[in-house]
């Protein structure tokens, strides 16, 4: 069975073979039955031939016939640190994504002070490397202390290990800046993630602008907010050829002018929250500020165009967003309440609403969740393979749960789906072929 | 070339005068701050036996709100023979050729054209390799506002070098790719078996926004050190149009070592210049 101490299992090296499992690799299509070979931190072998016993020297593993995915790579996670610790850490982020059979996450870099300094991208790895369970990649500022004026020094923060560059919750709303930033950072193949919300728009609003917030009485922001920002990024990754990931897209005229630049062969690809893939902003209800994001949540007709792009493919990678905020942040009335919802527990279970209700394959949204993401990062999960990281997930794609805020590793309980009922969720989750997460029913 | 290599014997005798110019006016007309350019037009008027003056801008009537062209034309009534200028912006040279009667000389415009600069750099390099012809010449680092870059790339091309831009993206100016040139962004790359390592101020002055993130990742990158000069053929020339930021664009023992003819460069501009006004003076009216 399981080794349950994980430093004596890292020192024995004794491989571990997971057997009686149905394999799935988003990035080859495999989905068949079998088992697979951990030796070394490393996927060291797969398929059919592995069973109860095929290998001597190795522990075993009973799947039951649940399913064995590559780890989640969720590209955008506030993880706290440095400066906002009271809200969640690398290792609480690391434990909420061990137990959302994430592991690999990117944190942002709109921290206190903000990741736009090599010293910054050093602790962060630093850090994660002494506190945190699952891999953690620093994304590091566009411009410095994300004003959206001075370039950082994107070059050395890259070689430095950011992984990819980003203006955090803000877009850069001078384009000729954005112009150089993506002109810079192709030089380095380095990745630029932008958030979508022209700033004059949005000023002032704090949910999706319509019916709704009419009848609330609050300021809406609209979705062209967000489009208008698209459209112009789409015109300078035309002119610049710089490779560009919209962090997060939220309505039907995004995915629209994404699907456009796809077709027309740019370097775009997209994003988009768990939240806008399974809420809408009737979720909002009376006032609850735990449905309060940015971008926020859209119409359903929004809602079912996120569905679409992620079944089609124009949607690429599928994110937690997860953003913790304390009661502090939260329990205010709705204008004055911090926006963002944790999500790093409840990414897979809320992702596989969309299986079960036959909107989107298997194959596809853990391809979004997984295999996309790794492949646009350069990393080398995301996919089961010889010689891949042993990055895995256990999952048991059918188990019914409730979501409990009181149980969640996060610091921060603002979950939107306090209370839900999912269906499918990670029993065991291997990082670098280590267990760091087992399901306790 | 050749008339300069005469010219560069002249400078390095104890008695360095002609009389070619003698006679002839020459003003140096400056708009914009200049050490090596200004003082090498003048050191080879004098040379030659011209009458040299120096309009300084800051106590001229520019300053009281004078137009180019009135001042072309102010100037022009003097009667001179040759005129220098310099000016911040491109194509004021040619605007101001237009309205004046006698020979004129651009010292540099703007990020357009540097000619003379171009001159000397040939020479010096002709000088140390004995030909243009085939080698491989790296230009390195803010092109985009260069004018020394524009007018070498014209000229070495012409005279069959090879000619390669070695600057981040966002130094390098769209459609450089058009001009003739071979297009790096990595020095390693663009430095590989190079015979020429030029080198180019940073001109910060002349960004209008953040084209780079700072001088410490500049020089990390692009700046030249021993270990980028490594990829460079073991012989290669250092060259600096000058005034150089040390540390910025090159490190400080690089600049001094033995393969560099920085200083040299500085002698040659003086002798190219003379070389300059000597064939244009063929051309001047004798009557």
């Amino acid at each position: 069975m399981l080794p349950q101490d994980d430093n004596q299992h890292r020192h024995t090296k004794r491989p571990l073979a997971l057997v009686n499992a149905r394999l799935i690799d988003p990035a080859t299509g495999l989905d068949a039955f079998g088992g697979l070979l951990i030796a070394n931190s490393v996927i060291a072998d797969l398929g059919m031939h592995i069973t109860e016993g095929s290998i001597e020297e190795a522990e075993t593993l009973d799947c039951g016939g649940r399913t064995i995915a590559p780890g989640l790579v969720d590209m955008m996670v506030f993880a706290g640190e440095p400066g906002h610790e009271h809200r969640e850490t690398l290792a609480t982020a690391s434990r909420a994504a061990a137990a959302g059979g994430v592991t690999t996450i990117l944190c942002t870099p709109d921290t206190d002070p903000v990741i736009d300094d090599v010293a910054l991208v050093d602790f962060i790895l630093r850090r994660a490397r002494d506190t945190a369970l699952v891999h953690v990649h620093p994304m590091a500022a566009l411009t410095k202390d994300l004003l959206g004026e001075d370039m950082a020094e994107i070059g050395l923060l890259h070689d430095a290990g950011a992984i990819a560059f980003t203006n955090g919750k803000t877009s850069i709303a001078n384009a000729r800046v954005m112009r150089n930033v993506l002109t810079y950072a192709k030089d380095f193949g380095a990745l630029v993630v932008h958030h979508l919300e022209d700033a004059a728009l949005t000023e002032g609003g704090v949910m999706n602008e319509g019916e709704v917030a009419t009848r609330l009485g609050l300021r809406g922001v609209p979705a062209t907010a967000e489009t208008i920002m698209l459209e112009r990024d789409i015109r300078l990754v035309e002119l610049t050829g710089g490779r560009y990931h919209a962090g997060q897209i939220s309505c039907r005229a995004s995915l629209e002018v994404i699907s456009a630049a796809k077709a027309r062969g740019l370097p775009v690809t997209c994003g988009v929250s768990i939240n806008h893939l399974t809420l809408n902003e009737n979720d909002i209800g009376p006032y609850r500020t735990f449905f309060k994001m940015k971008p926020p949540l859209r119409v359903e007709d929004d809602r079912r165009a996120m569905v679409e792009g992620v079944a089609s493919g124009d949607i690429d990678v599928i994110v937690s967003a997860h953003d913790p905020c304390g009661a502090g942040g939260k329990r205010r009335p709705f204008a004055e309440a911090a926006d963002g919802a944790v999500g790093l527990e409840t990414l897979l279970g809320a992702a596989l609403r969309l299986y079960h209700n036959g909107e989107v394959t298997l194959h596809r949204l853990l391809e979004a969740l997984s295999a996309n993401p790794a492949r646009l990062l350069g990393l080398h999960s995301g996919r089961l393979a010889k010689g891949a990281p042993a990055d895995l997930v256990l999952i048991d794609l059918e188990m019914p749960w409730t979501v409990e805020p009181d149980q969640l590793c996060s610091k921060s309980k603002n979950t939107p789906f306090d209370g839900a009922r999912l269906e499918g969720r990670p029993l065991v989750t291997f990082v670098a072929g280590r267990p760091v997460y087992h399901y306790a029913a | 070339m050749d008339l300069s290599e005469d010219a560069a014997k002249l400078g390095r005798q104890i008695y360095k005068k002609s009389d070619v110019l003698s006679g002839r006016t020459l003003i140096n007309l400056f708009f914009e701050a200049s050490t090596r350019t200004q003082s090498s037009f003048e050191l080879a008027g004098k040379r030659l036996g011209a009458d040299v003056m120096n309009m300084s801008i800051p106590t001229s009537s520019i300053q009281k709100g004078e137009t180019l062209i009135d001042t072309a034309v102010t100037l022009n009534a003097m009667r001179p023979d040759l005129l220098v200028v310099r000016h911040h912006s491109a194509g004021a040279v040619e605007l101001l050729s237009q309205k004046v009667d006698c020979s004129v000389v651009n010292a540099g415009d703007g990020s357009h054209e540097h000619p003379t600069q171009a001159l000397l750099d040939a020479l010096t390099i002709r000088r140390h390799k004995d030909r243009i012809q085939g080698l491989t010449i790296a230009i390195c680092g803010d092109i985009l506002h260069s004018r020394v870059a524009r007018s070498n790339i014209f000229l070495l091309n012409t005279l069959g070098a090879r000619v390669r831009v070695i600057a981040p993206s966002t130094l390098l100016g769209e459609g450089i790719d058009r001009l003739g040139v071979e297009v790096y962004t990595s020095m390693r790359d663009g430095l590989a078996d190079a015979d020429i390592v030029m080198m180019l101020r940073l001109q910060r002055e002349r960004m209008v926004s953040s084209l780079i993130p700072s001088q410490r990742e500049y020089f990390h990158f692009f700046g030249l050190d021993y270990d980028k000069l490594s990829h460079a053929k073991p012989d290669a020339l250092i060259m600096h149009p000058g005034p150089m930021n040390r540390g910025v664009e090159i490190d400080s023992n690089v600049a001094d070592d033995p393969r560099s003819v920085i200083r040299e460069q500085v002698e040659m501009g003086v002798a190219v210049r003379m070389a300059v006004l000597q064939a244009l003076a063929r051309h001047l009216p004798t009557e």
